[in-house]
């Protein structure tokens, strides 16, 4: 029983039953709305003072006490904009596209647990839901690619597509290593059953779920689809005032959310010692943040034929390995001692990784994917 | 067993950008914090010494675009006595070549480079705005005794002399401290 049931459930006794069915359903909105927006602010700030400190700059510093109302500034600045819509465009696509790519966001937030009892709705389905509803975004960026009129937008539209096809088989692979191991596809029982997170369990599935996942919100160094040294500025060229934000919370939205699910599914979610639950999984969300960020920091950014190729040459056929490594053991091993996993895990994790590194090298220190 | 090809160099591009996260930022936040300039800098401005110029125009000959304008009479020493001594900076190119060309040391180049104006009408410095101040020191551009009374420029990076091959040495943790000496 969730809290936002058990809320419904004591207005069903006051309130008439519509009301009691309607109140919640739109306090759950709001707050989701109010979550994701915030950290989006807050997680702009944050990567612009990180990156800064990474590139040895410090970072957006002049408005307010170390500038932390320049994620205000920006935002009010992108919505006084003026709003073009080309003259060749596909009006209504091309005013569709940004809900389409926002709306996901929120939909994934309804089965993340923040705690024990408050998630939205504990789906017995919860991360098939995750998968279904974060590869809707790819369609409102095809959208927006194909309705702008522009090469360089349907280039960027058509890369998204090309990338999310590749990467969601391994992520979905190593998320069925995760729920083997819990017996069930509910994102509360994932938590619950992770006395020791999964990224110990499985490091070999966490590394394929994370670089799958920066691949699929389109981070460095997976942002092909706005290489703008190629594209101009890919799918949102053509975009400008309040639809150029909301893909620009879109993509910072898609960072947050699946920060949540690996948190959730390999970091051991709201578990912790000490601190409440929902504190353990803030602080899980923003390390998850803070890595990504310093992948972008470093890392430069793939062509499109070694992205293709990094999926289905390595990350696809190690997810698959990784699935029947988990299996057997599941199905072998005894569940009392799982230690004897986690060290079985990281070995058979190195040498993998180790052997498929060597599959992609050709001649002499030349490395080629 | 060699593990350049096996993904390491990743793990060592990280560790890159880790430890930056530990250097004290390499920017300069300008109108707080202002490094120390060379002391031959051509500022944009310059320094005349009325009391040691004999008003021979040397300079205004030697410009190149003629932004030097000197007009002076006979005084009673047979000597010449400066009128007017106008520089329109807003044309120099800041060669230095009057500061060169002048016998006497009259002239020196500024040290100072915040003169942005306004109006174009404002760069041009009259006898007045030319004159040694406190905000209007001399650089040591072509006036070695000068230079040897000017404090070293702030450098970013630092050579370091122990080692033997040279090299540059990136030394952060003292540039925090060098720095915001003014100018």
């Amino acid at each position: 029983m969730t809290l936002l049931e058990q809320f419904q459930l004591w207005l069903g006794s006051i309130w008439p039953e519509w009301a009691a069915y309607i109140t919640p359903a739109i306090i759950g909105i709001v707050v989701v709305l109010g979550f994701v927006l915030t950290t989006v602010i807050i997680f702009i700030y944050l990567e612009r003072r990180l990156l800064g400190r990474f590139q040895i700059r410090t970072g957006p510093n002049r408005l307010g006490p170390e500038g932390i109302f320049q994620p205000i500034a920006t935002a009010l600045k992108v919505l006084l904009k003026e709003d073009i819509v080309p003259a060749k465009a596909d009006k209504v696509v091309h005013w569709l596209a940004p809900v389409i790519v926002f709306a996901p966001i929120l939909l994934i937030f309804a089965v993340v647990p923040f705690d024990k009892g408050a998630i939205f709705t504990d789906l017995n389905v919860g991360i098939v839901y995750v998968v279904a509803v974060s590869s809707l975004s790819a369609v409102g960026i095809y959208m927006a690619g194909w309705a702008s009129s522009n090469k360089y937008a349907l280039i960027a539209a058509l890369r998204t597509v090309a990338q999310l096809v590749s990467y969601e088989l391994p992520v979905v692979l190593s998320i069925l290593g995760v729920v083997l191991m819990v017996g069930s596809l509910s994102m509360n029982q994932i938590v619950e059953s992770q006395s020791i997170p999964f990224i110990l369990l499985q490091p070999l599935g966490f590394v394929i779920f994370f670089v799958g996942t920066v691949a699929e919100m389109n981070r460095c160094p997976f942002d092909l689809l706005e290489a703008d040294s190629e594209i101009v500025a890919g799918y949102h060229t053509e975009y400008s005032g309040m639809k150029f934000a909301l893909f620009y919370l879109g993509e910072y939205g898609h960072t947050v959310a699946y920060s949540a699910i690996i948190a959730t599914l390999f970091l051991g979610g709201w578990q912790g010692p000490l601190l409440p639950p929902i504190i353990w999984f803030l602080i899980k969300i923003v390390a998850v943040f803070c890595f990504i960020v310093w992948m972008r920091a470093t890392l430069p950014r793939l062509r499109v034929d070694q992205l293709m190729a990094f999926a289905w040459k390595c990350l696809l056929p190690l997810a698959v390995i990784n699935l029947f490594i988990i299996a057997a053991e599941v199905l072998w091993l005894p569940e009392s001692m799982p230690w004897i996993m986690v060290v079985l895990n990281f070995a058979f994790a190195g040498v993998l990784i180790l052997l498929w590194s060597k599959l992609f090298t050709l001649g002499g220190g030349r490395v080629e994917v | 067993m060699k593990f350049e090809r096996y993904g390491i160099g990743i793990a060592k591009g990280m560790m890159v950008t880790f430890k930056h996260l530990f250097r004290s930022p390499i920017t300069v936040q300008y109108p707080e914090e202002k490094l120390v300039v060379s002391r031959r800098i051509r500022g944009n401005e310059l320094v005349w010494y009325p009391d040691r110029c004999t008003g021979c125009a040397t300079c205004a000959k030697s410009c190149p675009q003629g932004n030097i304008e000197i007009v002076s009479h006979v005084g009673d020493e047979n000597s010449y006595v400066v009128d007017k001594f106008e520089v329109d900076t807003g044309r120099c190119m800041f060669c230095g070549l009057c500061v060169e060309s002048c016998p006497y040391e009259a002239l020196a180049m500024g040290i100072g480079y915040e003169r942005a104006q306004y109006r174009r009408g404002d760069m041009v410095l009259s006898k007045d705005a030319l004159l040694l101040s406190d905000i209007r020191r001399p650089s040591g551009y072509a006036r070695p005794k000068i230079e040897a009374t000017l404090p070293k420029q702030t450098l970013l990076v630092y050579w370091d002399k122990d080692r033997e091959e040279g090299g540059q040495k990136v030394n952060f943790l003292t540039l925090s401290k060098k720095r915001g000496r003014g100018v």
